[in-house]
């Protein structure tokens, strides 16, 4: 009781969290939410506008066949439907984010300062190059650095996003295989961890897939690779270090026996915030390697953003780098925006203009603001946590590969054999526990595979209670508890999905009820 | 009728000239709830070991190769248009294609019941 008599502790009730159901359905302040659509007043508006005035048509007979659909909405309501989605959210903002392969960093609020300059956010790609000689200088400092950090000798800023880099690299190798008149080279190997995306761009562009089978410690060898090389073989996609959190040993002998085939090696970079400012993928062989900017560099993803995967070339692919590029003219910096312009012999281009500006902002800004020492430490203090989650699970969870592991630590589900929870289950268990769950069920050479990625972020403190309710769970699990996990996530607005349903049957456009 | 199985855990089951072709038990088990299913359109010539079908699930989603060189002459539209019927009956109704085998001998190398049972079982 305080000094006013009122009760500072909750009531049995209320302690033993007894779903007492509320008649609005909203669960306290969270707010169980319509979609706009149905929040429909037909005839409500934010402004006032006056009756448009009567006009001749000019579309030669064609008119709208019904109305257009939009709600009748009042302002306040609107305002109060997307802040109580936001509110719904869930982010790198709100705690640990640990999804393997994604590296769900901080974003830096010094990046979105300087991403909202005005010389930056107002300017039109279609304006007078002479005027946003700022923008393109930002641009050439940051393919700088990018060149740098990877010893790479060139760089394609364009590419939108990591698989969009893939396309890039891969159009790259097709058109130097076409120079060099060699277009029966038509396979691309591709290692069984792979990302999805790399068997589907080379699918994409043309290619076939061959895959590589993993080894027992997780790595790709050497001699599977040799195994399948030979004169019809366009390029290696290798990631590295691996799905499986590990680093390819055997990497440059790899990109050796690829070159001395005659094939290209495209290096899928998702994961090289393990080794920014350690390893240069130059120095691995790398002919072409996409960088995640939204990834390794800080640039917001996952709904928060569009990303960049700007991809580094070797001086094999250099010249068939898409358009357009900044360059170094008399007046200044320029792009070059047009194939008979361009020294080499562009593929053509990935983009309308030069790529994702306001993630290049962020990007070099997080790069500036760090140093050369900082993400090397970035990079270094990645890997420590990730082996700090692998040590103090590894006793109640199963490890497919023992040793150290690089930026993301891989679990499978034999610690959960005949405790009837699936990797699944454990997931929403953790939803509940108030954790994003990790990547799940991938990479696909581990059964029921865990992948956490903590990256350098987080603080001990947040991964002490990541570890802890990971540990509490597991030995729920091992005790028999797996009603626990079947019935949950319990504490979110809507309990287990049913994702069968919505893949099988996907709605995925709203109609009015029936009148 | 003869049922053969391959270590991606295809079923082949010969009837007369005519094989079909689905995944194990086994295999809808450890892909969990198939939502996606492609098959062979008739004529397609299938090439042992390279892909034939594709199977989506919930948790992944995997190639089905051709156990044995061959044509397609048919893929089982009721599964695409059903794909739970993978997991409900997936060595009955929930078979993806039929195929002529190019060379029927080619079945013998690959793994009877009881072979794919104990497989199977050095699986886990």
């Amino acid at each position: 009781m305080n000094t006013q008599g009122r009760k500072t502790t909750p009531d049995a009730e209320t302690a033993a969290g007894t779903d007492v159901g509320t008649y609005t359905g909203n669960r306290g302040l969270v707010h169980e939410e319509p979609l706009i659509f149905e929040l429909d007043n037909p005839g409500v508006t934010g402004v006032d506008l006056e009756a448009a005035p009567a006009v001749t048509s000019r579309l030669g007979g064609l008119k709208a066949r019904a109305g257009i659909g939009l709600p009748g909405l009042s302002e306040p309501t609107v305002v109060r439907h997307y802040t109580r989605l936001s509110q719904k959210n869930f982010g790198i903002d709100s705690t640990m984010y640990p999804l393997g392969s994604c590296t769900m960093k901080h974003n830096p609020r010094l990046n979105e300062k300087l991403a909202r300059l005005a010389g930056f956010s107002d300017i039109h790609p279609m304006q007078p190059q002479s005027t946003v000689q700022g923008a393109l200088e930002l641009i050439d400092q940051l393919a700088h650095w990018l060149k740098t950090l990877t010893g790479m000798p060139a760089v394609a800023m364009s590419p939108a996003a990591g698989a969009h880099g893939e396309l890039c690299g891969l159009m790259a190798i097709r058109a130097a295989l076409q120079a060099r008149g060699e277009t029966g080279r038509t396979r691309v190997l591709v290692p069984e961890s792979a990302h999805g995306t790399n068997p589907a761009t080379a699918a994409f562009c043309g290619f076939t897939v061959d895959a590589i089978p993993a080894e027992a410690n997780g790595r790709v060898s050497v001699e599977a690779v040799k195994a399948k090389l030979g004169p019809d073989v366009a390029c290696i996609m290798l990631t590295n270090p691996n799905t499986c959190g590990l680093f390819e040993p055997q990497v440059k002998e790899i990109a050796d026996a690829v070159h001395a085939a005659g094939g290209y090696f495209y290096c899928d970079g998702a994961n090289y915030n393990a080794i920014v400012g350690r390893v240069r993928p130059a120095d691995l062989g790398v002919d072409a390697m996409h960088i995640n900017l939204h990834k390794t560099f800080s640039t917001p993803h996952g709904g928060g953003g569009p990303g960049s995967g700007p991809v580094v070339l070797s001086d094999a692919l250099a010249p068939y780098a898409p358009l357009p590029y900044v360059v170094h003219g008399a007046d200044g910096l320029r792009l070059v925006e047009h194939a008979a312009d361009a020294e080499g012999r562009p593929f053509g281009r990935m983009k309308a203009f030069h790529g994702q500006m306001g993630m290049f902002v962020r990007a070099l800004a997080y790069i500036l603001s760090h140093g050369a020492d900082g993400l090397r430490q970035a990079s270094s203090d990645a890997v420590l946590n990730a082996n700090y989650v692998k040590a103090r699970l590894q006793d109640v969870m199963s490890v497919p590969f023992d040793g150290y592991c690089m930026h993301e630590a891989l679990f499978d589900d034999r610690f959960l054999k005949d405790t009837g929870v699936t990797t699944l289950d454990f997931a929403k268990a953790m939803i509940d526990e108030g954790f994003h769950p990790m990547t799940m069920y991938f990479p696909l050479v581990v059964h029921g595979a865990f992948l956490i990625e903590p990256t350098e972020t987080e603080p001990k403190a947040t991964l002490d209670q990541f570890i802890g309710a990971m540990r509490h769970l597991a030995g729920k699990a091992k005790a028999g508890d797996a009603a626990h996990f079947l019935a949950a996530p319990r504490y979110t607005p809507r309990r287990r999905l049913d994702e069968t349903g919505a893949a099988r049957k996907p709605v995925l456009r709203w109609t009015p009820p029936a009148a | 009728m003869t049922i053969r199985f391959t270590e991606d855990h295809e079923w082949i089951s010969l009837d007369g000239d005519v094989a079909t072709v689905g995944i194990t038990t086994f295999a809808q088990s450890q892909l969990g709830d198939v939502v996606f299913v492609e098959v062979p359109e008739a004529g397609r010539a299938l090439v042992k070991g390279k892909e034939a079908a594709v199977v989506e699930s919930v948790k992944a989603a995997s190639e089905v190769f051709a156990p044995v060189d061959g044509t397609a002459i048919e893929g089982n539209q009721a599964v695409v248009d059903d794909p739970s019927l993978v997991n409900s009956d997936p060595q009955g109704a929930g078979w993806f294609f039929k195929m002529t085998l190019a060379n029927p001998a080619e079945l013998d190398g690959l793994m009877d019941q009881a072979a794919y049972d104990a497989f199977v079982e050095g699986q886990h």
